[in-house]
């Protein structure tokens, strides 16, 4: 099947058009985030009204919420936000269209090498967070998604831009749409995730140094964020979905694995970094239920995890030959 | 004792019922709940320090053979023991990665030893090419799972005496839960215990409840017990998935073998080019298929940026499935192998083999052969060696085979597309002892020159002859045929990894996305005749709320025909 170099150009128009708008976007977040008036990092006494009637207390209780203390923000740190989150939209639909065009180009799904991994990557965060975004306020964490968002496209148009083309025969099996898919959405809420877990660790650090009365210099930062435990929740739930689908993705390109090379684990290096990758985000999860690992630690155990990711993403492929080496990276 | 034990040492296998054992939780811990029915009125207290994951470290000195068993079966069994050993896990994996493998790449093993010796001696001694089939590795994945078994079988009994029994009664003080809602309402308190009580049933709760003994009467509920099921179920099914990859080693067999385009194959243990059988493999589960390589087809990726990147591999076989029987034409390709009685074929490489004729000087062939050249790069520019053993002095010939020929200064002779579009040899000879009769092993694609002596490189393209020089004959390129490599495979233990892959993402779903919690309504008597509804509810796992049941199962009691009607209390 022949290549439709239209489709294909076009689809770079709008690579290039969704990293405009992210750029947008990026500056539209700094703008809200510069804006809002921050909270204040040492915690108000419970608010516990007890109201007796009849003997019966009527107990409330504090709902920690993840709207983030910008309902204080002035009008423009608010206005801010909301572009950044409606441009936001638009460069996610932006990115892809352009992978749609860049699979109807070559008439397969567009995953079939580094480029087109790296876009579909780049969609999946940024689809992860704008999801995520119709249940809660999430205009705070804007700009610690869409700077991710914009490296990993600018990565891939500069490196590991690919000219569109057929796959190579190993590639060719159902079992990339299903094992590539998993581990590309997985991917983009991992980042979702270590961006959150990173916000958690800022926000911590912050309400300790004030509760202790000590300076921090990312003290602005903290007081913008919202409270640490809402942010260690989110955290979790996070990577607490994404661990079966990870768990999935293995094991798909295991199936895969024994049918194109007659053995379903041979400890290749992209299989090593996996399974390394697995065992770091289990290590988070039992760390949590570990006294003395909850909180701080569990977190740098994440962030660890996604560097393995990271890693098996680029450095496996770039570093190391094994079976997972692909045409044009 | 031991029960407690249990409750801690467990724990620490499940991130997310964490929060079961926290300080924070009002009430202890399910063992306690299944085992002490009589206490657990008291357990709305705030939990003891005992029941934090943290093991109990005790001095094991003094405590004679037992007690040291049995610190170090707490040892072992405790969470952080298997934090660290995940830990282990992964760093032990990393060198893996790194290093070349015996089981991946053997020949880049003995590459690294021959540049390095020293370092490479040393690291081959602890294990650095073996990394996974190392006793470091076994080890730490053997402790991880006696330390996951300590954990998980207790776990699951516990777990089953749970599954038999009921709902632990109402805490004696309801408003200190997570969710609490409190109702004056204007019924029936036992209609209202009977309401609370279909209404959670219908909604599938376990259900327990107490008559209205005229003061007070109460229905527990719990829900979301698929949690700790589908947490034991994915461990269960780790330790299945380490057995299946166990009997698949011991039971299975790998072979790989080169077969030349008019060659045949028959699976038997001598064709091998490498054949590892697993300990308990026996020869004759070899189903004793054969097949005929016809044709091999590639095509390539004609220009671009991609230029010479594989579009298609196939190879064309005449099967004969087992003797005797009719031979059949299939195709064997890259993820779609060939399956004979459970025995898949897969196609895994290919390569040229240039024809070599080589006649003495009277014009008499004395060698004649399709010689297996091995690739080097993307492009394919092969290189091998024939022997010629049977003249005296003996011949030699090594050299490349390009597909599209091309020569330049820095690379010298050089293939610079895949296809065969403008296929060569370039050949040097070499007379002398080949040295195939000193007993050592020799590799087909290498030629000891150590005792030979060169007489000269020439190129040949199809049909062209070289006269050496010397009088020493002629050698011909006739042509060449394609070559295909496969890799012949049978693992028994697949079905059952298969199987505990499958079952282990199910418990890993239930066990992190299900929630465990429990709702209660308690109603008594208020001063003025009104009856006091107070519905309250907890959760059992991380991060999870309760307020959705609690304000579902309110507003249903609100609904309820026989609730006349209501008031906030304290409104």
């Amino acid at each position: 099947m022949l290549v439709n170099e239209t489709f294909a150009a076009y689809s770079n128009i709008f690579v290039y058009g969704s990293m405009a708008a992210y750029t947008v976007a990026m500056f539209a977040f700094a703008i809200s985030l510069a804006s809002t008036r921050g909270r204040d990092l040492v915690p108000a006494a419970p608010a516990v009204a007890e109201a007796a009637t009849g003997g019966v207390a009527l107990a409330t209780r504090v709902v920690t919420t993840l709207g983030g203390p910008d309902d204080g923000a002035r009008p423009p740190g608010r206005r801010a936000g909301n572009i950044g989150m409606s441009v936001t939209w638009l460069a996610t639909i932006l990115l892809g269209i352009a992978l749609a065009l860049r699979g109807l180009s070559v008439g397969r799904v567009p995953w079939g090498n580094m480029y087109e991994f790296s876009l579909t990557s780049a969609f999946a965060i940024s689809l992860a967070f704008v999801v995520l975004s119709l249940k809660r306020d999430l205009r705070w964490l804007g700009i610690f998604v869409v700077i991710p968002v914009l490296l990993t496209l600018g990565l891939a148009v500069t490196v590991l831009y690919t000219e569109a083309a057929q796959l190579v025969p190993a590639l060719k099996s159902y079992w990339l749409v299903i094992h590539v898919s998993a581990a590309v959405v997985c991917g983009g809420a991992f980042c979702v995730g270590a961006a959150v877990t990173c916000l958690f660790l800022v926000a911590d650090a912050g309400e300790r140094r004030a509760v202790a009365g000590k300076p921090y210099f990312l003290d602005g930062l903290a007081r913008r964020l919202p409270a640490s435990n809402a942010l260690d929740a989110m955290a979790y739930r996070i990577h607490a979905f994404m661990f079966p689908l990870w768990t999935f993705a293995i094991v798909a390109g295991a199936i895969w694995a024994e049918n194109a090379w007659g053995r379903y684990w041979g400890w290749d290096p992209k299989e090593t970094w996996a399974f390394i990758t697995w065992v770091a985000y289990a290590a988070y999860l039992h760390a949590r239920a570990t006294a003395g690992w909850k909180g701080r630690k569990a977190s740098v155990i994440a962030l660890i995890a996604f560097g393995c990711f990271v890693f098996n993403y680029f450095g496996v492929n770039m570093l190391i030959t094994g079976l997972h080496s692909y045409s044009g990276v | 004792m031991g029960k407690r034990f249990w409750g801690f040492a467990m724990s620490g296998i499940d991130a997310g019922n964490g929060a079961d054992l926290a300080a924070e939780e009002p009430t202890t811990d399910a063992s306690t709940d299944a085992s002490t029915d009589a206490s657990t009125e008291a357990s709305a207290e705030p939990s003891t320090p005992a029941l934090s994951t943290q093991p109990v470290q005790t001095d094991p000195v003094g405590l004679g053979l037992l007690g040291w068993l049995r610190w170090v079966w707490r040892t072992l069994t405790s969470m952080r023991t298997a934090l660290v050993l995940l830990f282990l896990l992964a760093l032990a994996s990393i060198p893996g990665s790194i290093f070349p493998q015996r089981g991946s790449a053997p020949v880049k093993v003995t590459q690294y030893i021959t540049d390095k010796p020293v370092l490479g001696r040393f690291m081959d001694k602890i294990g650095m090419f073996d990394v996974f089939a190392s006793p470091w590795f076994a080890a730490i994945y053997i402790l991880l799972f006696v330390s996951l078994a300590g954990c998980v079988l207790p776990r699951t009994m516990q777990h089953w005496r749970i599954l038999r029994s009921r709902p632990p009664v109402a805490p004696r003080n309801l408003s200190r839960l997570d969710e609490y809602r409190v109702l004056n309402v204007d019924a029936n308190s036992q209609a209202v215990l009977d309401d609370a009580a279909g209404i959670l049933r219908r909604q599938r709760w376990r259900v327990d409840t107490s008559q209205f003994d005229g003061a007070t009467g109460w229905v527990a509920a719990e829900k979301g017990y698929a949690r700790e099921t589908g947490n034991l179920v994915f461990h269960l099914a780790l330790l299945g998935l380490l057995t299946a990859v166990g009997l698949g080693a011991l039971l299975g067999f790998r072979g790989t073998v080169i077969v030349r385009e008019g060659s045949s194959f028959a699976d038997t243990r001598a064709q091998f080019d490498s054949f590892a059988p697993g300990r308990w493999f026996n020869d004759s589960s070899l189903p004793p298929f054969a097949f005929t390589l016809t044709d091999f087809v590639a095509d390539y990726q004609r220009g671009g940026q991609q230029n010479g990147a594989a579009r298609e591999f196939s190879a064309k076989v005449k099967l004969t499935s087992e003797p005797g029987s009719a031979p059949e034409a299939r195709t064997i390709e890259v993820n779609d192998p060939l399956v004979v009685d459970g025995v898949k074929t897969f196609l895994v490489g290919h390569g040229y083999a240039p024809t070599i004729t080589v006649r003495d000087t009277k014009g008499q062939v004395i060698f004649r052969d399709s010689v297996v050249f091995l690739p080097q790069d993307g492009n394919y520019t092969s290189t091998g060696v024939a022997k010629v053993p049977d003249t005296v002095p003996q011949l030699g010939l090594q050299g490349f085979f390009l597909p599209t020929a091309a020569v330049d200064a820095v690379l010298g002779p050089h293939s610079t597309f895949p296809a065969p579009d403008d296929p060569a040899v370039f050949i040097s000879a070499w007379v002398g002892d080949l040295g195939l009769d000193s007993g050592r092993a020799q590799s087909v694609y290498k030629l000891d020159t150590s005792a030979m002596q060169r007489l000269g490189i020439e190129a040949l393209r199809p049909g062209e002859s070289w006269t050496l020089p010397g009088g020493h004959g002629t050698v011909t390129l006739d042509g060449y045929v394609e070559w295909a490599s496969f890799t012949v495979a049978r693992d028994p233990g697949k079905g059952f990894a298969l199987a505990s892959a499958i079952a282990a993402i199910a418990g890993l779903a239930l066990s992190l996305l299900v929630r465990r919690r429990r709702v209660w309504v308690r109603v008594s008597l208020a001063g003025n005749g009104d009856t006091v509804v107070e519905v309250a509810g907890m959760t059992r796992s991380e991060h999870a709320t309760v307020s959705d049941d609690v304000e579902e199962l309110t507003t249903a009691l609100v609904a309820s025909a026989r609730i006349s009607s209501s008031t906030p209390a304290g409104a």
